[in-house]
């Protein structure tokens, strides 16, 4: 391992992490936005031209307001959860590979932190580490609606991952690999893994929904029932975290569905107009954000257009077959 | 016992396949707010642009001042006993010589108030009004942090006496409400025959 290498690698990881929590930040005004759009209003426009500079004020929002620490909580815990949340939901951005490798001078720069041969395992390995930190978060703030939201996000976490599973399983059966780089590279020009696993597919971006906590799986939330659910106690940046951590595993879902069965970065007949393959590495990371900036949209889409599932509904939905 | 034709008798039936999937929903459902997404905005983006009111939208009241500029007000009380809202009260008191230019009748009003929580902009009062002292304009009431701050006096409804500052009321002075003020007296009257 050189040293060009060690660098090479850090500057990846921090412009991951960056565009990580750019695209996140801008998520939530994408949102509120979309969600105007959707109700036929216009939505924050007052920060900045067109409201562009809204996630900003919201964070400095966060940032000011007081923090309160529940006199009956468990201080420890309460600290852990949104920070495990936060740390799980930026570790998944690892093995998504962004594009194809770069060739400068001879030496290989692959647009990929690292392509573990065990990605998928790794992926949802850490993704269901989140739900700890909702977990401990809610147990640790003594509060029942908080312990209820907690309790919600593991049963249901229990009950989509076997769906979930089953849908990645019929991927790895058809591509023959758990290697995220390799998948994608399989996908190249029309070889798109959604014609091949439709329901797969179908089944996979429900799942998504429930993973990433959002409507209509926002059970643990569910601000009609459960106050807040598992951050009802919540204040200041640790709740910036819990709703941050959201819209990042937004990204990274969109991201992984784009790999999986959209053809990552890849785009066909693009090889026609384009042979430079650095050029082709560039394009195909416009791509595949484009493809994440869509299904980033659909998660909005969804969001504001389907009520929220009842508990039984959603047990009865992952584990019941009828 | 069955008062409209409109009852319907609710049939529980079993759901089909598609239905049970939700799925032919749920498109149907996204293709609904997909439209809506390019629909036209109903948003009114206020401080910069304000609702269209109509011509006789009634808002916040004026005491009106007569040509030399003298209230028109005479604390009859009509208005205060028209209000459903009981929103208005005021005190009497006898004009001194040397004040014909400031009240145009022997008796005016030393204070009137509206309170403009109270105030449901019905309009009856300016309907009771006698003199045409009292109209309901196209202003809306400002917002205020306190209660007492919403009693407005004579200080906020007496419109200025600078004729070019005088509020327009010529919406609410139509001919037909002329018509019918004319001949408000029989009116009211009729309604008190039936009661002796």
């Amino acid at each position: 391992m050189t040293l060009s290498f060690l660098i090479y690698k850090i500057i990846l990881v921090v412009i991951v992490f960056a565009v990580t929590l750019v695209v996140a930040m801008y998520s939530t005004y994408a949102e509120r936005k979309v969600a105007a759009f959707l109700q036929d209003r216009i939505g924050p426009n007052r920060a900045g031209p067109f409201g562009i500079l809204q996630p900003l004020a919201d964070g400095i929002k966060m940032f000011m307001k007081e923090e309160v620490i529940p006199g009956a909580s468990n201080k420890t815990l309460f600290i852990i959860g949104p920070s495990l949340v936060l740390l799980t939901a930026c570790m998944t951005g690892v093995v998504i590979p962004w594009g194809s490798p770069l060739v400068i001078d001879g030496t290989v720069y692959p647009l990929q932190i690292t392509d573990v041969n065990i990605g998928i395992l790794y992926l949802f390995g850490v993704i269901s580490l989140g739900v700890y930190g909702i977990m401990i978060g809610g147990w640790a703030s003594n509060n029942k609606y908080s312990l209820l939201g907690a309790m919600r996000a593991s049963s249901q976490m229990i009950s989509y991952e076997v769906a979930m599973g089953l849908s990645i399983i019929a991927l790895v059966m058809t591509t023959g690999t758990l290697s995220l780089g390799q998948i994608a590279e399989q996908q190249h020009g029309w070889h798109w893994n959604v014609f091949v696993q439709p329901l797969g597919f179908f089944i996979f971006i429900i799942c998504a929904f429930a993973e990433t906590n959002r409507a209509p799986f926002d059970l643990p939330e569910c601000e009609t029932e459960l106050v807040g659910g598992y951050h009802t106690e919540y204040s200041s940046m640790k709740l910036g975290f819990f709703l941050f951590a959201e819209y990042i595993n937004m990204f990274i879902s969109s991201a992984v569905i784009a790999t999986f069965y959209f053809g990552g970065y890849n785009m066909p007949f693009i090889e026609r107009f384009v042979q430079d393959p650095n050029w082709l590495a560039i394009l195909g990371v416009v791509f595949l954000f484009m493809k994440i900036v869509f299904f980033i949209f659909v998660f909005m889409w969804v969001r504001w257009t389907l009520p929220r599932f009842r508990y039984d509904q959603l047990m009865n939905l992952g584990l019941l077959f009828k | 016992m069955q008062l409209t034709n409109r009852s319907k008798v609710v049939v529980k039936k079993e759901m089909t396949l598609s239905e049970r999937l939700y799925i032919p929903a749920i498109f149907s459902g996204m293709l609904i707010t997909l439209k809506h997404l390019f629909r036209k905005k109903v948003t009114i983006q206020y401080p910069e642009q304000t609702r269209e009111v109509s011509k006789i939208w009634r808002g916040q009241h004026v005491l009106k001042r007569d040509e030399i500029g003298a209230e028109r007000c005479t604390a009859c009380g009509l208005c205060a006993v028209a209000c459903p809202a009981e929103a208005i009260t005021m005190v009497a008191a006898e004009r001194k010589p040397g004040e014909e230019h400031l009240y145009r009748e022997e008796k005016y009003a030393a204070s009137y108030e509206i309170n403009m929580l109270r105030c449901i902009f019905c309009g009856d009062c300016e309907e009771a009004c006698p003199k045409e002292a009292i109209f309901l304009t196209d202003r809306k009431v400002d917002s205020l942090y306190t209660r007492a701050e919403l009693v407005y006096g004579k200080d906020i409804l007496v419109e200025a006496i600078e004729k070019d500052k005088r509020v327009d009321v010529t919406a609410r002075e139509t001919p037909d409400v002329a018509e019918f003020k004319a001949n408000k007296v029989f009116g009211h009257n009729k309604v008190f025959d039936k009661n002796s």
